[in-house]
């Protein structure tokens, strides 16, 4: 196995230093490090080494829709977009609700090689949320899986989310709610509010969010478990989060690229590459969620990365499939949204994107500090320069970033899993 | 003038009144024992109709030929559309058989609008109703109907009543009417109208009573008796108790005020049959005004369209 010296890179949270990557670990830190007689050198001057991306939400649609994305095209993505490791949401077809399919698509990631897989197992068969799947024997498989949930859908009856969170407190499993009020939300296409009653599109309102992720709340405190919530979109969301973690309850929250940076009114295009669940909310939400992202209350960044093809979105907007690519844009979006408007440093970004998520998804070679001993997973930016984005040079087999022509900061140079390269020069390495 | 017409909040005051002036043109052609014109002569408008509305169609299809144009109707049922054929395949379709003018038709909000923007096709689109967003023709023609009646709108009281919140005629409706000029009350159950109208051009009010002495003109909207079933209201009765027009609400008018109504009706929910069928009623009327403004929409929209680009 190659060794890599990479010179001259800002150590994220410390000085400017030399990494030295074999065998699979970061060998040394520091200057003037004794390298092995083959080495491979890359000059990172300029650049800023960060730990390897976690992304806790990703649909890489495989088994089932090929067509959208596959593990290998999606986890390829993942690299390009700095991650080295990905949990893949269970709405697969068929649904990720056994150990057989969690184990299926935990050693598709294997073979791929680009960044790990780590499976979400369903939290009720089918997704079909009446009837709990076998949490126990996903846990156990060789997949290990930690993190339930029926993402695409909310777990809306109360007593079964009850039992789900009390369940999963045997092997320490974490819930990753959907918050989705179904009958609030019912053929809902965009945000409630003024501009959803103009464009006649059927209102998706903030309550039906926030109502759930109340609950949820409390029910986790009455059970004593471990409750994680989905994408959240709100500004009354993040209230209710901060209010919680002030009266010490633990709960803990993500929010997505495109929540940070886009507004409903891209709706009025009716062009449904804006179309997701849940929607683009309003220019305040945005303001309330990136606060929440900068003072902890939400925990972490999570892309929601949802590859749909061409002519499920080239249509007209009820009929369109909600979601957005976002692997491959979303360090630039948080470095535009959150660290170029000062509310974030590089060292709180490796926080919310790799120790944060590495934690609550509880896999111990990823999320850890760029020293000695530990796992090589490197990412190198360039938080200099700025590309604009364009959908046919993207790595995922689908094309729907609502990013397009969009001037975004930042490149990912390089990506490393466990001393290997996925990317180098920002192209995929293999 | 502009080259689609996809909302009637589109529409300048001038743009609109030029319509309105045009359609009064096309009416009196209705008075002569031959009702044709050859302007549209070798044009192509297709009537792309997703949602079943026999009225609608018969009136574009009857403004179209009366201008000479050939018109060819493209109905969802029992055409490729039905065996899952995307939009954007029926578009591109269209192009090919050189359509000048697509009048759509849609149950999903939007869909003129990407016609019209997606670079599928480079005819006209005209929305001829686009889910619940908007209904621009139907808002032009009672605009019509009440400026007969009315003389100018400026300042005229004009009160849409009904569900609103589910109604492409209602938003057509305040957007152009209010263009013109008139002060627009909406008069609706809270359920029925949009949880935030900020941005509407108008005065809401849950209180038909409290409105109709101030109306110029009261549009009474149709209500779906299956919308109890969602909850938006108990039953149709207490509906019609509270926003029904019965002819004692009637008599609450001012004595020239009239009453309109898009159809289909529902006699005995938001309109009794008296008041369908009083002499107040110009609901006959706005039908075969239709025709005129239509053949006033098809005209300014086609017969230049090889001369200019669009501005809009």
């Amino acid at each position: 196995m190659t060794a890599y010296l990479i010179t001259g890179a800002k150590i994220v949270g410390g000085e400017v230093a030399d990494l030295l990557l074999d065998n699979g670990e970061i060998v040394a830190v520091g200057t003037n490090l004794d390298t092995p007689a083959e080495v491979e050198t890359i000059d990172a001057r300029g650049l800023i080494a960060l730990p390897g991306l976690v992304d806790l939400h990703t649909h890489l649609r495989e088994p089932g829709r090929e067509d959208a994305e596959t593990v290998l095209t999606g986890t390829r993505a993942a690299a390009v977009g700095g991650f080295t490791a990905v949990f893949a949401m269970a709405n697969t077809d068929p649904v990720a609700d056994t150990a057989g399919v969690v184990e299926q698509v935990w050693r598709l990631g294997r073979e791929g090689g680009y960044a790990d897989v780590v499976p979400i197992g369903a939290v009720t068969v089918g997704r079909q949320g009446s009837q709990l799947a076998e949490l126990g024997a996903m846990a156990d498989s060789a997949a290990r899986v930690r993190v339930f949930s029926d993402d695409g859908d909310c777990v809306w009856d109360a007593a079964l989310m009850r039992r789900a969170l009390e369940y999963v407190k045997a092997f320490g499993g974490v819930i990753a709610q959907h918050a989705q009020e179904p009958r609030l939300t019912q053929g809902a296409q965009m945000n409630e509010g003024a501009l959803s009653g103009v464009l006649g599109l059927t209102g998706w309102p903030s309550v039906a969010e926030e109502a759930i992720i109340a609950r949820d709340i409390l029910l986790n405190a009455h059970v004593g478990s471990k409750l994680h919530i989905c994408h959240l979109s709100t500004k009354g969301s993040v209230e209710i989060v901060r209010a919680a973690k002030q009266r010490g309850l633990d709960v803990t929250a993500e929010v997505t690229p495109h929540h940070l940076l886009l507004t409903e009114d891209l709706a009025a295009s009716y062009n449904p590459v804006y179309k997701v669940n849940p929607p683009l909310r309003t220019k305040e939400d945005v303001e309330a969620v990136r606060e929440g992202l900068a003072d902890g209350t939400i925990d972490i960044v999570a892309t929601d990365h949802a590859p749909h093809p061409v002519e499920d979105k080239d249509c007209e907007w009820s009929a369109a499939s909600p979601g957005m690519i976002g692997l491959e844009t979303a360090l630039s979006v948080v470095q535009h949204a959150m660290v170029d408007t000062k509310l974030l440093t590089w060292a709180e970004v490796a926080d919310r994107m790799s120790y944060r998520p590495a934690e609550i998804g509880q896999i111990g070679d990823h999320g850890r500090p760029l020293e000695a001993g530990a796992p090589a997973n490197v990412v190198l930016i360039d938080p200099a320069v700025e590309r604009t984005v364009v959908p046919s040079e993207s790595t995922s087999l689908s094309r729907n970033t609502p990013f397009e022509g969009m001037t975004l900061p930042g490149r990912v140079v390089a990506t490393f899993l466990r001393g290997r390269p996925t990317v180098l020069n920002g192209k995929p390495a293999r | 003038m502009m080259k689609h017409l996809l909302s009637a909040g589109d529409l300048s005051r001038d743009e609109a009144n030029l319509i309105l002036d045009t359609a009064e043109e096309m009416r009196s052609l209705a008075d002569r024992p031959i009702k044709k014109l050859p302007a549209l002569r070798g044009r192509t408008v297709v009537n792309l109709f997703f949602e079943d509305s026999t009225r609608t169609r018969i009136s574009f299809e009857a403004a179209a030929k009366r201008l000479s144009a050939d018109v060819i109707n493209f109905s969802a049922k029992g055409s490729s559309v039905s065996k899952g054929e995307s939009l954007k395949d029926t578009a591109l379709t269209l192009q090919a058989m050189g359509a000048d003018g697509v009048v759509c038709r849609h149950g999903s909000s939007g869909a003129p609008h990407l016609l019209a923007t997606s670079g599928w096709m480079t005819g006209s689109v005209v929305n001829a109703g686009d889910g619940t967003h908007e209904h621009p023709t139907q808002a032009l023609l009672d605009a019509f109907t009440m400026r007969r009646h009315l003389g100018s709108l400026e300042g005229r009281r004009i009160t849409i009543v009904g569900d609103v919140l589910h109604s492409r005629v209602a938003r057509s409706n305040v957007l152009l009417l209010s263009t013109l000029g008139a002060d627009v009350t909406v008069v609706a159950p809270p359920t029925l109208l949009p949880v935030d109208m900020t941005s509407w051009p108008c005065v809401t009010s849950y209180d038909l009573d409290a409105a109709l002495p101030k109306s110029d003109a009261v549009m009474m909207l149709r209500v779906q008796r299956e919308r109890m079933n969602d909850a938006f209201f108990p039953s149709a009765r207490e509906y019609t108790r509270r926003y029904g027009l019965d002819v004692h609400r009637m008599a609450q008018l001012p004595d020239e005020a009239i009453v309109l109504h898009p159809g289909p009706m529902n006699r005995g929910m938001e309109i009794s049959a008296d008041v369908a069928d009083s002499t107040r009623s110009v609901i006959v009327e706005q039908v075969s005004n239709g025709v005129a403004i239509r053949m006033a929409v098809l005209y300014l929209l086609l017969s230049g369209s090889n001369q200019e680009e669009p501005t809009a």
